[in-house]
């Protein structure tokens, strides 16, 4: 057996047991990315030499017993991370060429956690320019391919974490959602995306896109492995003012033994779209059946609909991106300004024209406000259920070249994921079957620091069904 | 300045920058220090250099002080405020945004008194100070250089109301609002390290109201200047007033010796795209938290000046010694150690009888031991007192007469022989026996 088909969980265990080392893991991971890559596409670099080097002292370390797994969550696990995570001496480009030679001297909070949970940082992964996007498209070093059908999207924008995790060129993987960037790509290739509550994880380090919205999160090949990561990443940090004090507890620790008789499960008419792709519907509630037959209990429920929060998020977002772009014009990290895209620039000029004197009342103030009036309508919502099941996009993985005639494609294809992002709400991404070849992915949406009801019911779904035998 | 004359009235708004003192800088953990600093961009981090990733943490202490200004100027306290983002592009802001304060300032509406009538104050908010520009010439090539230790220092901008009515008016009211800040010990507020800026918004309108325009003067680094500038904009104003047109509106400079020279014209406000700064929570400052401190703020100057005018120091002594930091912790001491003697130093002090080196300690012991030495002894006085009547009897006769103010003559004879080791109650007793 390959190691790098192993889950963090189960590659724990053998490191605990010595039956394998840190360096196994990493070297097959090492190999099997550079065998994917050129199909795959989903790494912007790969530090084999550093990776090798770090499971070798992780290897000594845990022999020695200098580090238990007690200590050391993560240790000598590999792991690739977004190209949005500042990495110390490493190159962190977020797939755009202004940034093709800017080596951070600092780490994201991210990395330094997982480095001090003594995790193998093997590479670092691509996704849309500035995570513009929900396809990989708008990347300056090409797109990335679905694992499941190398002629199609592996969706975005964080595709190349998805991918890579989809295709075991590695362990695990952290991406980070705006609306739908860890959900949405974890849906088209089939894995666990996390999203986590708004401030719950530290945005310090990950190259901004929407401020008010970025939530860093781990995307891997379960839901247990999911809990792991999310318990080493999450918590308050003294340089994100907006990270929240709320304890972390341990995620993983309160997967065993949870039981999901009871929970009340909304399902809300509004996310089964009419026009969504046949098939997804049917499996969302076919999903939703297997849960209620191990206890949950489903609730029809009513939320706003969906395309209301795209108008809102296009608008909130973009405002945000026209600001965090504005410092790329005056120092430079290797590329200038004129390499920014055709999608970074469109997003500059709306954003910009949405803060002018005299349209901000009527755009991001009013944005704002029907933001405000999302979160009360999930609040509403959640006075009578305690998670909400949905489909996490209404399609499939969609061809390469979808995204290019359509300046809203992102939007469209995260319409099902917006509303909770704006309400800075934590979701789930878990695969549930196929339509055709191509995987099939239902979201579980929880209330603020809710992760592990959301994590609990996931895990519940993962651990009764088979989800590869859903066609 | 004759404001009668062209029956003009002079409307100025005064817009003050102030740099605090605190250890670290307004939203990272590195040294507040740029004036310390003996190389540029020693200190910086991915925060102040705006690199991508990085994110402002607010200094509590910095939002302290600046609330500290805001009660000292009279303000009242936001119960909520925020910050928020003001773009514009230049070299010295590496975010492409200031983070500022826009409708939500922390302290707004308060008064300062002068004796030419109250200036009000609109606000007093937070921000952060920008890069440093040099302009140079390295290897024979004209270069712009930027330093980064002083960017992201704290900034307290304090806005007044149009409530300045004369240069005389201003340079009073910015002396003490500078008195007040340095009385606080936030700042050094020290214009010619630019850790005090200034900025004058000048108008002039026949009845006093404010006009459609206005003129604003930056780079001002004196209070002289500041006065001057409103001297020059008077009468550059009145004159194009006089024609019957209007002066543009636009941004000039101060330069010493020809007054305000245009910068930029402005056609319009310029655009900042102002949003509220989403790395950055809402503040919210409860009653509790400014009670804390209030517990800071000291007796300000006017209210010492009080003091020190009860304490007999007649009361343009007592301006000076608030308005000098070193008079005034010298005249402090002297309160704690020696009250009875406040008015005696407070008078040496104005009249530049006290050493600069001397500490109030030294200072009450030379005063005490040279009334230890004073010469009392009757026996010895008597005799040159007797000789000064006996060969001044004229003057002796004007005495009887009634001229008292003789007296002193005798008494500074008496002085003159002995050194001014007389004790001069001694001498007034025995010349008033022996007249």
């Amino acid at each position: 057996m390959k190691y790098n088909q192993l889950s963090i969980i189960d590659a724990r265990e053998l490191l605990k047991k010595n039956e394998v080392t840190s360096l196994d893991l990493t070297k097959d991971c090492l190999e099997a990315i550079s065998t994917l890559e050129p199909k795959l596409n989903a790494f912007v670099s790969v530090f084999k030499a550093e990776a090798e080097a770090a499971a070798k002292i992780a290897d000594k370390n845990l022999k020695s017993g200098i580090w238990t797994f007690e200590t050391h969550p993560l240790a000598g696990i590999p792991i690739a991370l977004k190209d949005n995570f500042a990495t110390a001496g490493m190159k962190t480009t977020a797939s755009s060429k202004v940034l093709d030679t800017f080596y951070p001297p600092y780490d994201s909070t991210v990395v330094r956690k997982l480095k001090e949970a003594g995790a193998i940082i093997i590479g670092k992964t691509n996704m849309d320019a500035w995570a513009h996007g929900s396809s990989t498209e708008t990347s300056d070093y090409g797109s990335t391919k679905n694992p499941y059908d190398v002629g199609r999207l592996a969706g975005g924008s964080s595709g190349g974490s998805a991918a890579a995790v989809a295709s075991h060129e590695v362990i695990a993987a952290i991406g980070s959602e705006t609306a739908g960037s860890i959900r949405q790509p974890a849906s088209w290739c089939g894995v666990v995306g996390m999203k986590p509550t708004y401030g719950r994880v530290s945005r310090y380090g990950v190259v901004a896109m929407g401020s008010s919205l970025d939530s860093p999160g781990p995307m891997t090949k379960t839901v247990a492995d999911s809990a792991l990561l999310l318990s080493v990443i999450a918590g308050v940090d003294t340089k994100d003012a907006t990270t929240s004090p709320t304890p972390v507890p341990n995620y993983l620790q309160e997967l065993k033994g949870s039981s999901i008789s009871g929970l009340r499960i909304g399902i809300p008419k509004e996310y089964f779209l009419k026009d969504a792709q046949p098939g997804i519907n049917e499996l969302i509630i076919k999903a939703s059946k297997d849960l209620e037959s191990k206890g949950a209990k489903l609730i029809e429920i009513s939320l706003l609909d969906p395309k209301y929060s795209i108008a809102d998020y296009t608008i909130i977002q973009r405002a945000e991106v026209s600001s965090n772009l504005a410092r790329y014009t005056g120092v430079r990290y290797g590329g200038g300004r004129e390499l920014l895209g055709p999608e970074a620039k469109r997003r500059i000029m709306l954003g910009t024209y949405a803060l002018s004197s005299g349209y901000y009342d009527a755009y991001y103030k009013k944005g704002e406000a029907v933001r405000q009036l999302l979160k009360e309508d999930f609040s509403r919502v959640f006075e009578t259920v305690d998670i909400i099941l949905a489909p996490t996009a209404p399609t499939t993985s969609l061809p390469i070249g979808a995204s290019e005639d359509s300046a809203m494609f992102g939007e469209l294809a995260d319409v099902l994921v917006e509303a909770s992002s704006l309400a800075g709400l934590t979701g789930i991404n878990i695969p549930v079957g196929f339509v055709g070849a191509l995987p099939v992915g239902m979201q579980l949406i929880g209330r603020h620091f809710a992760e592990s009801t959301v994590l609990s019911a996931a895990h519940a779904y993962e651990q009764s069904v088979n989800w590869k035998d859903n066609h | 300045m004759d404001n009668t004359k062209n029956n003009y009235q002079l409307i100025c708004g005064a817009e003050i920058h102030v740099e605090l003192n605190t250890k670290s800088k307004m939203f990272c953990g590195c040294a507040n220090d740029p004036f310390g600093a003996d190389k540029p961009n020693i200190y910086t981090c991915p925060v102040c250099l705006g690199m991508p990733g990085a994110l402002p943490v607010p200094n509590k202490k910095a939002i302290e002080d600046c609330i500290l200004i805001g009660l000292a100027l009279g303000c009242k306290i936001a119960k909520v405020s925020k910050f928020d983002r003001k773009h514009y592009f230049y070299p010295d802001l590496p975010k492409g945004y200031q983070i500022s304060q826009y409708d939500e300032p922390l302290c707004y509406d308060g008064l300062v008194e002068t004796s030419y009538g109250p200036v009000r104050i609109t606000r007093v908010h937070m921000e952060e100070d920008t890069a440093k520009m040099h302009h140079a010439v390295v290897g024979g090539k004209k270069v712009s250089l930027i330093d980064f230790n002083r960017s992201s220092v704290p900034l307290v901008e304090i806005v007044t109301e149009p409530d300045i009515k004369s240069p005389e008016q201003a340079k009073e009211f910015l002396k003490k609002v500078r008195d007040i800040i340095r009385a606080l010990g936030v700042s050094s507020c020290d214009m010619e390290k630019g850790s005090m800026r200034l900025e004058a918004n000048i108008s002039l309108s026949k009845d006093g109201t404010l006009p459609s325009y206005k003129v604003e003067v930056k780079n001002i680094n004196s209070f002289r200047f500041f006065a001057n500038s409103l001297e020059f904009e008077y009468k550059r104003q009145s004159e194009i007033l006089e024609k019957g047109e209007t002066p543009i509106q636009e941004t000039r400079g101060y330069r010493d010796g020809r007054g305000t020279v245009s910068q930029r014209k402005k056609e319009g406000a310029a655009d900042y795209r102002y949003f509220p700064d989403p790395d950055i929570p809402p503040l919210v400052i409860d009653d509790s938290w400014i009670t804390q401190i209030k517990s800071r703020l000291p007796k300000l100057p006017d209210a010492i000046a009080k003091d020190l005018v009860t304490a007999g120091v007649i009361e343009s002594a007592a301006k000076i010694i608030v308005n000098n930091p070193d008079y005034f912790s010298f005249i402090t001491t002297i309160q704690t150690l020696e009250p009875s003697m406040v008015k005696i130093a407070a008078n040496d002090l104005v009249n530049k009888k006290i050493d600069a080196n001397t500490t109030p300690e030294d200072y009450l012991k030379t005063k005490k031991e040279k009334a230890g030495t004073k010469i009392v002894d009757e026996s010895i006085l008597k005799p040159i007192i007797e000789k000064l009547v006996s060969e001044n009897q004229t003057l002796v006769g004007e005495y009887k007469a009634g001229k008292t103010g003789v007296l002193g003559f005798f008494v500074g004879g008496v002085m003159k022989v002995t050194g001014g080791k007389a004790d001069a109650s001694v001498v007034n007793k025995l010349l008033l026996s022996l007249l």
